[in-house]
């Protein structure tokens, strides 16, 4: 039984400060690692929030609202010009 | 299914992850689960909180928010204007129209998910029992075939006896035909038999009569005379 885990294997929030920066360095950034990483996010969100009995107004209500918020980032080179002040 | 270890050791394969060699079939599949993962005043999930908890208590991640949200404010990067007021408004109604019917909208969802699994799972048991019946019927099939034997024998058994009754329909005629033959070959000989008595008997018949000269006649008439004379006078005598 190896007793220590191999850095490849911990999760993101088991992995220390000082080793973050190796850890990102060895994750799969091929076309084909990003895709597989984006169904395991989906998939992820999908099995806990969508794919259940019972589900309530949270799973799409958090979807709906990453998107209003990602759509606001995005036109806020347009938004700033309604600013009230010139200097914050 | 993942933690079991491979039943190879890794050495002596050239991979060094464990290869799928367990049994990870499909079915039968878990259930559902129950209810979705927590989400809090509908946009924040639960393990937020739980996460803030340790370090901040109860109130801490509403700090954290009013904080954030006075921040945004200050410095404008959330800039208040016309669409602001747009979405004030959206979202009042919204919110109103979630907090009023849905409930009812869960309860209608959750009916037709209700009808749709118990068409499925009437077809399912449906199936295991059709399934079963083809069970029982192969079973009394297999149990049909243990008489098998007792079949052969009966169809054996007529066959023997169809045999035997031609053998001895045919042996019939053959008796018959030997017979009426040797009684023709009989009657024949006895139709000869007779024609030669009847002709030998006339023959001699006609011998006889032609044989009759007048004078034998006279004197055997005489001589019946004289008998008749003699056996009277015995007769008187007599009485």
């Amino acid at each position: 039984l190896p007793a220590a885990v191999l850095l490849k294997d911990t999760k993101l929030m088991d992995v220390k400060l000082g080793q973050l920066g190796s850890w990102l360095a060895m994750r799969d950034f091929t076309p084909g690692g990003i895709i597989g990483a984006m169904r395991r996010g989906y998939n992820r969100y999908y099995n806990k929030y969508i794919n259940v009995r019972k589900g309530g107004i949270g799973g799409i209500s958090m979807v709906l609202a990453g998107y209003v918020v990602l759509s606001y980032m995005w036109s806020y080179s347009h938004v700033k010009h309604d600013r009230r002040r010139k200097y914050h | 299914l993942r933690a079991l270890p491979p039943p190879v050791a890794v050495g002596v394969l050239h991979t060094t992850r464990p290869l799928h060699t367990t049994q990870q079939s499909l079915a039968p599949v878990p259930p559902l689960p129950e209810k979705g993962g927590e989400v809090r005043h509908g946009l924040i999930p639960e393990e937020f909180f739980q996460f803030l908890y340790p370090k901040t208590g109860v109130t801490g991640p509403y700090m954290l928010g009013t904080g954030l949200l006075l921040y945004l404010l200050s410095k404008e990067i959330y800039v208040v204007n016309h669409e602001t007021a747009a979405a004030a408004c959206i979202l009042t109604v919204i919110i109103y129209g979630v907090k009023k019917f849905g409930a009812d909208v869960a309860a209608f969802a959750d009916k037709l998910n209700e009808e749709k699994v118990a068409t499925v799972l009437a077809m399912k048991n449906e199936t295991i029992r059709t399934l079963q019946t083809a069970i029982e019927e192969e079973k009394k099939e297999q149990w049909r075939v243990e008489g098998r034997s007792y079949l052969f024998d009966a169809k054996r058994n007529n066959i023997a006896m169809l045999l035997e009754a031609n053998y001895r329909e045919r042996l019939l005629m053959v008796y018959n035909e030997v017979k009426k033959r040797l009684d023709y070959q009989v009657a024949m000989q006895t139709l000869k038999r007779q024609k030669e008595q009847d002709y030998m008997i006339q023959w001699v018949e006609k011998n006889v009569v032609q044989s009759i000269t007048p004078q034998q006649q006279k004197e055997s008439i005489a001589k019946c005379i004289l008998d008749l004379k003699a056996l009277s006078k015995s007769a008187h005598a007599a009485v």
